[in-house]
């Protein structure tokens, strides 16, 4: 009934937006077509001279550096501009059907702009590391083909000013995961790990469209600043309308950001190279469902039910996802375990209401994430050409294992000292960029009132400083469980793969500042972020403050926010120092030998038994049924009684009638003719 | 009308000793004159009516003799190659239009 809504505001709100604001961006779509023309350029030497190295080296993370310098442009000239209103770039009217008006525009305000100058500014990094890593795979253009078209995409979806082109981005970087994490597709078991993940997206990706739907028909538009305009007043607070809109959003977020129930594809989909895991699974497409939530702000800050779904399912999810990290032995599953569960610290945050703090602890999330996975993909790297080098055994399963290393410190410093920063910066430890964005969060759920999630998230931060020490202590620390004869082979990282790690090391010592909350004691008041998102995040605080109320500023079980910030953090430092005395005198056996944990670290270590679940509980049901389409309908019912039904009839129709009445004695003929004839007759004389 | 019945009566007499002839002989011949006993019986019909109906039965009789001699000309030139070919006029050895 609202199908036609407030179009005229929806028009006169846009042409408002193009003039007003002091906001003139720079070339920004070009953001987006550098890393396009990489792709194009990229897929074309991948075709036709898979070995110009030296040019797909140049043009990907080339094409990088030009969209980052762009991104740094318009953040500058955005930041000169003060608070501007959102500026909506529209080139051409891609869908135009009825009241459904659908441009290619892009729309670039606080959040958008800072959401692609992080993604930019990863990748870059990441593209130069991948420089280095994939040096000596056949597959070297195709790779930055991919890579490149993935950020194209991711900066589609930031960028775009409605849900269908936020949509086309989000299809997208899902199929370049799943081309990535199938990069080596020979292997039967990657190409299973990306369709896994992209079978897995489907069903968030249903959530996602039917949300879309469900905001034209009740919204009127599919515009960005016409929706979050007309829903305050279209919708009623907490109905049933705005709370199915987001509760469908949020499948989409859940599936595309690896939230409880659909986890699942994450940890596989580290089969990939290990940059695409650090960008693509834990910097980049992992956070976009955050960034939707934060988007989309005004409509989940209508709807206090879908608030607390999305609250929940990112502290459960943080908490499983961390204690799963514990026993796990691959060096980059416990980091996608743990990527997992820092998107549900983003959830939870933004699940409270607080986009910003979400939206902070994205970004350092971001850098030191990137980081750790840059540094295990280093770690293997060396681990893999040693045991290559040494004739031993150096398939993917021996060279990841944390079993077999240990002791690496002295042979891969740069790697070494990242890793500690990236760590500590992960655990929450202060000054690094971890402590502000994660004491933030915890911060908003205790002054949302929020005691029983405040406890998990502290739980869950404990958790996180003991897993990633128990995982620097197994690779760097104690006795070398790599062969001596392996050892006289580890090579230390190339430059090109040393210098990102520095880049991101530095970033992850810094990245904190950039937002000091005011509750911190002996810490300058410095809310630099908040106030620049402040914005973008208007509409849906205006909201929360309107029915929800200020957030108090008490912590639970008394004492100030400073005192319980301080309070976690001691308790991660103490986890630190404690996992790690006790880990740096144990002897691991090498996995060869290894026998797997039993009793609750066995349940950890075969993580909650999810998948066996999953596969008992839909995979075994769905192949079934699969089955029996396959035997019943498909081969019995289809092929046999109706296409080879139809083929045997008309068969025993021929051999009848070839046999039967084709006699060949012109005798029976003439008397088939002859009783033709008399029925005949006999039908006009009667 | 004399001796209408009759006519019609021998006519379909004609016609029946025919068409049985067609029906059980195997003789390539004896069919093709049973053929021609057909027509003949339809001939004598059409004679026969051609007195209450008009001149258009007599009329219709030349042109049946007229077709009749122009088939048994095609009909026993059929046959004698046939004969030629399989040194035979029994019907059912002539088996090649089945499959």
């Amino acid at each position: 009934m609202v199908g036609g809504f407030g179009l005229n505001t929806v028009s006169g709100l846009a042409g408002q937006v193009a003039e007003g604001g002091g906001f003139n961006p720079f070339l920004p779509a070009w953001i987006i077509l550098f890393p396009f023309i990489g792709f194009v350029v990229n897929a074309a030497i991948a075709f036709l001279a898979p070995n110009q190295r030296r040019r797909v080296s140049l043009v990907g993370p080339g094409v990088l550096g030009l969209a980052l310098a762009l991104a740094v442009i318009n953040f500058v000239l955005l930041l000169g501009a003060g608070e501007s209103e959102p500026v909506v770039r529209s080139y051409w009217t891609w869908i135009e059907v009825g009241h459904l008006r659908i441009d290619a525009a892009l729309q670039l305000d606080q959040l958008s702009i800072f959401m692609a100058l992080v993604v930019t500014a990863v990748s870059f990094v990441i593209h130069v590391y991948s420089v280095g890593y994939m040096q000596k795979d056949p597959g070297y253009a195709r790779y930055f083909a991919y890579l490149n078209l993935f950020v194209f995409f991711m900066l589609v979806l930031v960028l775009a000013a409605n849900f269908p082109l936020v949509f086309v981005g989000w299809e997208g970087v899902g199929l370049c995961s799943y081309l990535l994490i199938g990069f080596w597709y020979s292997d039967p078991k990657k190409s299973a790990a990306g369709l896994k993940a992209f079978v897995v997206n489907r069903i968030g990706d249903f959530g996602f469209l039917m949300g879309m739907f469900a905001i034209f028909a009740y919204v009127g538009s599919l515009d960005f600043i016409a929706v979050f305009e007309i829903a305050p007043r279209a919708l009623q607070y907490g109905g049933a309308a705005v709370t199915m809109i987001t509760l469908f959003l949020f499948l989409g977020c859940v599936g595309k950001s690896a939230q409880i129930p659909l986890f699942v594809w994450l940890p596989d989909a580290m089969e990939g190279p290990t940059p695409v895991s650090a960008l693509i699974h834990a910097a980049t497409m992992v956070t976009a469902g955050v960034y939707l939530i934060a988007r989309a702000g005004v409509l989940f800050a209508l709807a206090p039910l879908t608030m607390n779904v999305v609250a929940i399912t990112g502290a459960a999810t943080a908490f499983i996802a961390a204690t799963i990290a514990v026993q796990q032995v691959d060096i980059k599953r416990v980091i996608a375990y743990s990527t997992i569960s820092q998107l549900g610290y983003m959830f939870l945050a933004v699940g409270l209401g607080a986009f910003t703090a979400g939206i902070f602890h994205l970004a350092t999330h971001a850098v030191f994430k990137a980081l750790l996975f840059l540094a295990s993909g280093a770690v293997i790297h060396a681990l893999h050409d040693a045991l290559h080098n040494a004739r031993e055994d150096a398939s993917e399963a021996a060279s990841q294992d944390m079993r077999n290393m240990g002791g690496l410190r002295t042979y891969l410093p740069t790697t070494y000292r990242t890793a500690w920063v990236a760590a500590l910066a992960l655990a929450g430890v202060f000054p690094l960029a971890g402590f502000f964005s994660k004491d933030e969060i915890l911060w908003a759920a205790a002054a949302h009132g929020q005691t029983v999630l405040w406890v998990i998230g502290v739980v869950t931060a404990v958790l996180t400083a003991g897993y990633i020490t128990r995982w620097i202590v197994m690779v760097f620390h104690g006795e070398s469980r790599v062969s001596s004869k392996a050892r006289k082979h580890l090579q230390p990282a190339a430059r090109v793969m040393g210098i990102p790690l520095i880049v991101l090391g530095v970033g992850s010592l810094l990245a904190g500042w950039m937002n000091v909350s005011g509750a911190l004691p002996l810490l300058p008041e410095f809310t630099w972020l908040h106030d620049f998102l402040h914005p973008s995040f208007a509409g849906a605080e205006s909201v929360l403050a309107a029915h929800v109320g200020e957030p108090s500023h008490a912590a639970p079980l008394g004492g100030g926010e400073g005192t319980w910030a301080v309070i976690s953090t001691v308790l991660a430092a103490v986890a630190i120092v404690a996992v790690f005395r006790i880990l740096s005198e144990r002897k691991y056996a090498r996995a060869k030998d290894a026998v797997a944990p039993t009793g609750v670290m066995g349940f950890l270590y075969h993580k909650w038994y999810v998948d066996e679940v999953y596969d008992a509980l839909i995979i075994r049901p769905f192949q079934a049924l699969a089955r029996f389409c396959w035997r019943v309908i498909d081969r019995a019912l289809i092929d046999g009684v109706m296409v080879n039904g139809t083929a045997a009839v008309t068969r025993v129709m021929g051999r009848i009638g070839s046999f039967v009445i084709q006699t060949g004695y012109v005798g029976s003929y003439v008397l088939v003719f002859l009783l033709g004839v008399l029925i005949v007759l006999g039908a006009v004389a009667f | 009308m004399p001796l209408l019945q009759e006519s019609l009566a021998l006519s379909a007499i004609l016609f029946v000793v025919g068409t049985v002839g067609v029906l059980i002989r195997r003789n390539a011949i004896v069919m093709f004159m049973c053929i021609e006993l057909m027509l003949n019986a339809v001939n004598l019909t059409l004679v026969a009516l051609s007195r209450q109906v008009g001149i258009e039965g007599q009329i219709f009789v030349l042109f049946v003799m007229t077709v009749a001699a122009a088939e048994a000309a095609v009909g026993l030139a059929i046959i004698i190659s046939i004969f030629r070919h399989y040194e035979s006029v029994d019907v059912q050895h002539f088996r090649l239009l089945r499959w």
